[in-house]
């Protein structure tokens, strides 16, 4: 096999090169390692971050007057890594950013690890992130983050729910196939889903009485929203007035397709096989039509 | 109706997506800030503080009067605080006027707000407790099928909605408070976006809103600056479970109605009310409530809507200020109408001001249609 020749050959001068600092790089490199960050003020009374040697407006030397800026700045370009070179300052995605600290009247090139583009923005506060070992130089600061401006905060209640009386006879009934309700002797209302107190006239519900399972659409919504009790989108939730009730339930209704269902319409709960049936509502699949003709509407 | 109430200084807050520069407290505070400025006053003349809001669950604070008494300077004051589901904004209102009207205290501050950016409504609404009986949807889905019925019995037209949908935010062009700011809109935008919960389109739906809303009311006897008067109050409850209940011309809104106009000696809404700004979350309830508060007969409303009666420059203008369609902060929805009514009186709404406007309708409503708040208000003392 021809190949063509190639070796790789390094170029490092052995320990690295020094640098000799100066007296205002060197400031600035000294307080670094202490932990703070300061400019250099120009004669015509400017704040250089990073310190230069040399204004370079005028190419006069800048004056020996040092003062402290930041820590906090604001970030006023930046662009976003997303793949990280491993001579990178962090081994994930990070923004580089010019960012003027307080006090400064120039901006200093640094990281910012906001995690993601879009916390990235210009006007964005930031603060540095310290090493805690410092040694002089710029990486003294790791990289710089986003102030705190959101926290969240975790709310749980837990609770243990007991659906009580009325209710659990209610489910009873829709258990065995039936759906119950409480006649209201005062009144003479006929409450669906079994009720043991008329919220009309506030007696006390003696009668418990058992209606169709058959019923009529009063009035829907098409649902274009997912939800997880429905089986698809777009679902129709159906106020349905059951035969021999006075109030409605909202309810699901299938097996025909949406746009078809009507007020009026004449439907009967599908219940879920015997077998599978609980103490749950879930134990009517939906209601269906029954293919009567439509129900006359009051006005 | 007791004693003379006046609100004298109205404050609100930009209301918008996320207000992220500003916490709860910072957010209740600038709409408090703001009403104080607008009487003239500070804290210290304030005695009692009442504050509402819509569920815990909104934003999971629990108790934010004790959290928000000292963003408000309630130190050392009676605070309270009011809760009545959507209508609580207006319930917030009418309980600090009922302060005033009943002699307990000179000037009180009311505020109402909601940062629905903290968390999302539409999951505090339908948390799925076990054993429902119903299937429990969130506010559109448990209201579209109202409207429906309300389409049905009135024979309205399908684009009544679009109208007001398009009106309210024409409106809110013109309220600098105002969330959503949509320039050129017009019906073939409103018709294109998609049905949410037929028959209800996305645009016809409120924005989630952050903001605040704040007023100080005073007795007679401390009034400062411009006075807008309270000329009748009135809340009304219904059961939401009772049979026979008419979902969409609800008993309770119109007992409200009937109470307060016959507080504010008024017989003929239409004509003697100038100016109403009516809790519409949804663009069909407009002539909905046309209905319910007597503006129009039954089945009547969509008539008015469509013939442009409600616009600003219509003979009787609704929601001037773009209403609860156009900025829905939703604790605060219904204070913004009871303070948007006053600032007409006032004549200090600015753009969207209804010319010689001297007599206001504030309205809210609630839950399931469930609770109501209303309130009349006057250039003139009653
Ligand atoms: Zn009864």
């Amino acid at each position: 096999m021809p190949s063509e020749l190639s070796e790789s050959h390094v170029l490092e001068f052995p320990g690295g090169y020094t640098r000799s600092t100066g007296p205002v790089i060197g400031r600035f490199l000294t307080e670094l390692r202490d932990g703070r960050i300061v400019g250099v003020r120009t004669a015509d009374q400017r704040t250089l971050v990073p310190p230069l040697e040399y204004d370079p407006h005028t190419g006069d030397p800048v004056t020996d007057e040092f003062v402290t800026v930041g820590p906090a700045g604001t970030v006023a370009e930046w662009v976003w890594v997303d793949s990280p070179r491993r001579n990178h300052p962090l081994d994930h995605p990070f923004a580089w950013a010019m960012i003027k600290l307080d006090g400064a009247d120039t901006a200093l090139v640094h990281v910012v690890d906001a995690g993601h583009p879009k916390a990235m923005r210009p006007g964005l506060r930031v603060r540095p992130r310290w090493r805690a070992e410092r040694i002089g130089q710029i990486t003294d600061i790791e990289c710089f983050v986003p102030e705190v401006t959101m926290i969240v905060s975790p709310v749980r209640a837990e609770y243990t729910i007991k659906p009580g009386r009325a209710l659990t006879r209610f489910l009873e009934g829709v258990r065995d196939g039936v759906f119950l309700a409480g006649h209201c002797a005062t009144c003479d209302k006929v409450y669906v889903p079994y009720r043991i107190s008329c919220p009309e006239c506030g007696y006390l519900i003696a009668e418990e009485r058992q209606v169709a399972d058959t019923g009529t659409i009063t009035t829907f919504a098409i649902n274009n929203l997912p939800d997880p009790r429905a089986p698809q989108v777009p679902f129709v939730s159906a106020y349905i007035l059951l035969d021999g009730a006075d109030t409605p339930m909202i309810a699901l209704v299938g097996d025909v397709p949406a746009h078809e269902v009507r007020q009026g319409m004449r439907v009967r709960a599908v219940w879920v096989p015997e077998a599978e049936r609980t103490l749950a509502m879930s134990n009517v699949k939906w209601f269906a039509p029954t293919g009567e003709p439509d129900a006359e509407l009051e006005n | 109706m007791g004693n003379r109430c006046a609100v004298i200084g109205i404050g609100q807050t930009r209301y918008t997506t996320k207000r992220q520069d500003v916490s709860i407290a910072g957010l209740v505070r600038e709409a408090a800030l703001r009403a104080l400025e607008d009487a003239g006053l500070t804290f210290k003349d304030i005695d009692a503080v009442v504050i509402g809001k819509a569920p815990d669950l909104f934003e999971g604070v629990m108790m934010p009067e004790a959290y928000l008494a000292d963003a408000l300077g309630a130190a050392g004051k009676p605070m309270m605080r009011v809760h009545t589901a959507g209508s609580v904004g207006g319930s917030t209102g009418l309980v600090g006027a009922s302060l005033i009207q009943g002699g307990v205290h000179e000037r009180v501050l009311v505020v109402a707000y909601e940062k629905q950016s903290e968390s999302n409504a539409t999951w505090a609404l339908s948390t799925h407790l076990p054993y429902n009986a119903s299937l429990v949807v969130g506010a559109g889905g448990y209201f579209a099928p109202h409207i429906r019925e309300y389409m049905r019995r009135s024979g309205a037209p399908d684009h009544i909605g679009t109208l007001v949908a398009v009106k309210d935010r024409q409106n809110a062009l013109k309220n600098p408070y105002a969330h959503l700011r949509i320039p050129g809109i017009d019906r073939a935008m409103v018709e294109s976006t998609p049905m949410l919960w037929e028959p209800i389109r996305y645009l016809e739906t409120c924005p989630s809103s952050d903001g605040a809303c704040a007023m100080v009311l005073a007795a007679e006897s401390a009034v400062t600056g411009r006075p807008a008067w309270v000329h009748g109050t009135a809340m009304r409850s219904e059961p939401i479970f009772r049979a026979g209940r008419d979902t969409v011309n609800p008993q309770g809104g119109k007992d409200c109605a009937a109470d307060v106009y016959r507080q504010a000696g008024i017989t003929d809404p239409r004509r003697e009310i100038d100016v109403a700004e009516v809790y519409v979350p949804f663009s069909w309830y407009e002539p909905m409530w046309l209905e319910n508060l007597g503006f129009a007969a039954e089945n009547e409303g969509w008539k008015l809507t469509e013939a442009g009666c409600t616009a600003l420059d219509g003979d009787t203008p609704w929601n001037a200020s773009g209403g609860v369609l156009s900025s829905n902060p939703i604790g605060a929805s219904g204070l913004i109408r009871f303070a948007e009514a006053a600032l007409q009186v006032r004549g200090m709404a600015g753009e969207h001001q209804v010319e010689g406007a001297r007599t206001a309708l504030g309205h809210a409503y609630g839950g399931g249609a469930q609770f109501f708040a209303m309130w009349i208000v006057g250039a003139d003392k009653p």
